[in-house]
């Protein structure tokens, strides 16, 4: 398995792509020396947030990410369309599956509040003991906002991602649900809770 | 009161007006716009709505800055 730049840039683009495609092993064993380089690169800039881990079992995680990306590359294979090169293409795949990883494996262990009251404890994240009344107004709009524009689930998704600081793979895992979907009801909670408080009296934050 | 002198948390509470993507058209896109940035081009106007969902989302932000990382070690190694 040849895992440098050079092994890669010895394969032109077009033989490459059409080499897995047609599942050639020299082909698929580059491209996963490619994915676990990225995999690897992904771990080692993380890996403050699983100081728990020995470096074997951080390889380890990275092999496992590279493996992962590995399929969804030639899962995928078809969607590259040439907009970057194959490389950049082949390494946001291995940065994906690796990040997810790290995120998911550093809150393995740590329970996740779901709490819907908590955030009434925002008034204590507020910009401090000086608040002037202005501010005081728009933190009381929000915590209102947050009670009674939102839905449960959207209340529930905000509050883990942005108050209890949940990364949203780690959320999409406990809610069985996946990236995307959380994204997009964080975003219509966003949206609904901006509406609230521009009614309230703060139009600027819906600018 | 302006949008500068929110506090972050309130920031990531609201979130911004701006249109912007989720996140599997930001993956569709990621790596097309990680080249368009290095090579000097103007990717927030050739690819609409990623910077935005960038500043939204933590993790595609987060892999969008690897991506860029290792792209840059790639042009120098």
């Amino acid at each position: 398995m040849d895992d440098t730049n050079e092994g890669v840039s010895a394969i032109t683009l077009e033989n490459w792509v059409d080499e897995l495609a047609v599942g050639s092993e020299d082909a698929v064993a580059r491209l996963h020396g490619l994915l676990l380089r990225a995999a690897r690169f992904e771990v080692f800039r993380r890996r403050g947030s699983l100081p728990q881990l020995s470096a074997v079992e951080l390889d380890e995680l990275a092999q496992d990410a590279a493996d992962d990306a590995a399929v969804s590359v030639l899962r995928r294979l078809e969607d590259f369309r040439g907009e970057s090169s194959f490389r950049t293409w082949a390494y946001k795949f291995a940065l994906l599956e690796a990040a997810v990883k790290v995120r998911r494996r550093a809150w393995r262990d740590r329970e996740v509040t779901l709490e819907p009251e908590h955030w009434e404890s925002l008034a204590h994240t507020g910009p401090g003991p000086d608040d002037d009344a202005e501010n005081g107004e728009l933190l009381a709009a929000v915590r209102e906002g947050i009670r009674t524009a939102l839905t449960p689930r959207q209340r529930q998704v905000l509050v883990a991602a942005v108050l209890e600081g949940v990364p949203i793979d780690v959320l999409a895992e406990r809610l069985d649900s996946n990236r995307n979907a959380l994204y997009k009801l964080l975003h219509d909670a966003r949206r609904r809770l901006r509406a609230h408080v521009a009614a309230a009296g703060f139009p600027e934050v819906n600018e | 009161m302006t949008g500068r002198d929110l506090d972050p948390t309130l920031k990531r509470l609201l979130g911004s007006n701006e249109p912007e993507i989720g996140c599997d058209e930001c993956f569709a896109q990621l790596d097309r716009y990680a080249e368009l940035e290095l090579a000097g081009a103007p990717a927030d106007d050739l690819v609409p709505g990623l910077r935005a969902h960038l500043v939204g989302c933590p993790a595609c932000a987060e892999e969008h800055e690897s991506l860029r990382a290792l792209l840059e070690l790639d042009s120098v190694s």
